[in-house]
């Protein structure tokens, strides 16, 4: 389970954990949950629909297919697994009593979405499992225990009936060992704090927890002395200026200010992360840093991350993926 | 975009901030309204989920579900500030609308409880609630609201929606009697329909849902009416939209859906702010000579070559990236040629205090053109000469 506060870029985690799953020869699924067809965008490929399709060919034959679960979809599913109703549930979507069904319990879509995910997890093929590991770009740090408790909670407001029954198998997986939680944040306020607040909740929850990804972290260029001096805002121009005159540049002292004006900025940006980095580090879980990757996000740049998650999945051992 | 004249003018009373997640309209809000107050406004602002610093600096530390006014030295006008308990606020409807013992029987109701406190939906419901007793309340003359943390902005205007369908009960009371006189003419496709409903979700919680409906009863016109009310206080004159946004592909694909529906809904646009932008200090030296120039510094070596070729190796970086979002922003502007837009540097940390919420105000409300680079607010690159 990838989660992470919104604009953190889970989904790019998430797909990136994929690929370094799928290396040397792995199967990995990739599930979308929140209908936002990012994970297409992401592989450029056209909108996934409502099935297993391949995205991605990682390192040693390894395949990555991608699904984007529809919750619709997913209840016909599920009417035609428990009660042989797929034709009646057709007929019950045209009359938009489907979308009422969910309207009403909206915690129908968290059960339907992570009973898909169980189901995926325990698939078994000519008595070998389909998928060595199952990636799900899951929601927000605010919903995720919500998310991944909500099946409990329905088996506890459904105290009869089937639903109780498949309830009780997914929190199984959910709450097993194979599951891990990996948390995605920026080295910013809000990112951060939802990250311990995601910890504390699912902790309490007795959901496992994975590895905290921080992500788009900047790469220091500056010397060290430097640094300390540019935080305080005390490097102007004036020390720029011999090292510039090596090179032949337009703009003369008005561009040395503007440089010094520039790396004032960075090292103060620099500071303010590198105090986040601690709080990070305080919560006392695996950590990885993904580089800020200049440029547009594509296939290239998801190799480059998948290679670091790969890294740290063979140091920290939380994978999620039994080995 | 002019936002001082937005929030000076007193015809206008309410400011919705939306936008996708993690783009900052929790501090776009604070700092509108922090502006408004020191343009003499009484000014409310409703946030949903501020970070735990910033809510501090607005004394937001009691969770009463009130606002309080926060202390702004010298403003002509006063800032109250309030962050919203959804349970709370679901609550008080409850008390407000119902006898004690239905009040008490509804609060006790399982599935009221989950309803209240878990399902997703009921935050922006609640937002919007709040937002129709405090306009109603005429205690401010100004009311900014930050919108929930939603997988899409357009949940703001959806799940009340969603939410009062459901409460108005007419598709449960079907489920639950259809064999009750007056529902003849339930289709059979209907009682089936029914049947599985109580199949997969089971007869307890259906017996839950129909108990707290049946509670509900009284009320059922009460919410209804004050959710359309409140919808439809988003479509009068003096209520504005400013859509918040950062220089990322899915938050600016958020806003253009959200441009997209309030068009459509004939709700009023005030504009895009363009928050964490990363202008650089000078655009004459663009980011490959910068990087030939690092290289051609640290060649020469010395003692400053180190410094010099890491300033340009920052401006290479910083250049690379403000062309990426200028490229951003262009794409959303040929896209939506008509709504305006205004850019915010990002602050080099987070904003938690007045002071950095004044910084952020003067982005969003000064004069264009006026910028310490010279750079127009509504670009993150100086324009293109000729």
């Amino acid at each position: 389970m990838v989660t992470g506060k919104g604009g953190t870029g889970k989904t790019t985690v998430a797909a990136a954990l994929a690929l370094a799953l799928a290396a040397d020869g792995g199967s990995v699924l990739l599930v979308e949950t929140e209908g936002r067809q990012g994970i297409a965008q992401l592989f450029d490929s056209p909108p996934l629909p409502y099935e297993e399709r391949r995205v991605a060919v990682a390192r040693g034959g390894g395949v990555v297919k991608a699904l984007a679960i529809d919750v619709e979809e997913a209840l016909l599913d599920y009417l035609d697994m428990f009660y042989n109703l797929r034709r009646a549930g057709r007929a019950l979507r045209k009359m938009g009593a489907i979308d009422f069904a969910t309207a009403i319990a909206p915690g129908l879509r968290d059960v339907l979405i992570t009973g898909k995910v169980k189901e995926a997890v325990t698939r078994r093929k000519d008595g070998r499992q389909v998928y060595d590991a199952v990636v799900v770009d899951a929601p927000p740090t605010g919903r995720i225990t919500r998310f991944l408790g909500v099946t409990g909670e329905m088996s506890q407001l459904a105290r009869s009936g089937p639903i109780k029954t498949q309830s009780d198998g997914v929190m199984a997986v959910l709450r097993s060992p194979q599951t891990a939680v990996h948390l995605v944040t920026l080295l910013e306020d809000m990112p951060v704090q939802e990250t311990a607040d995601a910890i504390a909740e699912l902790q309490a929850a007795g959901l496992p927890i994975g590895s905290v990804v921080v992500n788009m972290a900047a790469e220091q260029v500056l010397p060290a002395a430097a640094l300390a001096r540019a935080a305080t805002g005390e490097l102007t121009g004036a020390d720029l200026a011999p090292g510039l005159a090596a090179a032949t540049l337009p703009g003369g002292d008005e561009l040395a200010d503007a440089l010094a004006a520039e790396v004032v900025e960075h090292a103060r940006r620099w500071a303010a992360q590198d105090a986040l980095r601690d709080e990070v580090e305080a919560l006392g879980r695996p950590t990885l840093e993904l580089p800020l990757l200049p440029g547009p996000m594509d296939l290239g740049c998801l190799f480059e991350l998948a290679g670091r998650l790969e890294d740290h999945l063979r140091t920290s051992g939380a994978t999620g993926v039994p080995a | 975009m002019d936002l001082d004249a937005l929030i000076a003018d007193r015809e206008t009373r309410i400011v919705v901030c939306c936008g996708a997640g993690g783009v900052g309209k929790t501090t776009t809000s604070a700092a509108l309204a922090l502006a408004a107050a020191e343009a003499g406004r009484t000014v409310v602002v409703l946030t949903i989920d501020p970070a735990r610093r910033l809510a501090q600096s607005l004394g937001l530390v009691e969770l009463d579900n009130e606002p309080r006014r926060v202390d702004v030295p010298g403003a002509p006008g006063e800032l109250h500030a309030m962050m919203l308990d959804m349970k709370r606020t679901f609550d008080d409807v409850v008390t407000a609308h119902s006898t004690p013992e239905r009040a008490q029987q509804i609060l006790e109701n399982p599935f009221y409880q989950a309803l209240s406190s878990s399902f997703s939906g009921t935050q922006e419901y609640m937002a919007m609630e709040k937002l129709g007793q405090l306009r109603a309340s005429e205690q401010w003359d100004l009311i900014i609201v930050d919108t929930p943390p939603s997988r899409s902005a357009l949940d703001f205007l959806d799940a009340p929606n969603r939410m009062s369908r459901f409460l108005d009960g007419t598709m449960i009371r079907l489920l639950m009697a259809p064999s009750r006189t007056g529902f003849k003419f339930a289709s059979a496709g209907f009682l089936l329909f029914s049947r599985i409903v109580s199949k997969i979700l089971g007869g307890q919680l259906l017996r839950d849902i129909s108990a707290f409906v049946a509670a509900l009863d009284t009320m059922f016109g009460g919410f209804r009416e004050r959710a359309t009310a409140t919808y439809e206080l988003l479509r009068r004159p003096g209520t504005w939209f400013v859509v918040v946004a950062s220089p990322e592909p899915d938050a600016l694909r958020e806003a253009s859906y959200f441009v997209d529906r309030l068009s459509a809904e004939q709700m009023p646009l005030a504009g895009l702010v363009l928050n964490r932008t990363h202008p650089p200090a000078t655009t004459v030296l663009s980011a490959t000579r910068a990087q030939g120039a690092a290289e051609e510094v640290a060649e020469a070596g010395g003692d400053d070559a180190a410094l010099a070729a890491a300033a340009l190796q920052v401006h290479a970086d910083r250049m690379q990236q403000a062309a990426r979002e200028q490229h951003l922003a262009d794409r959303f502007t040929s896209a939506h040629p008509e709504v305006a837009m205004r850019t915010v540097p990002a602050a080099a940390g987070d904003v938690h205090d007045l002071d950095g919420l004044r910084v952020m105000a003067e982005a969003l409300t000064g004069p264009d053109g006026d910028t310490p680079t010279g750079t127009p607010r509504t670009r993150v690159l100086s324009a293109r000469r000729g």
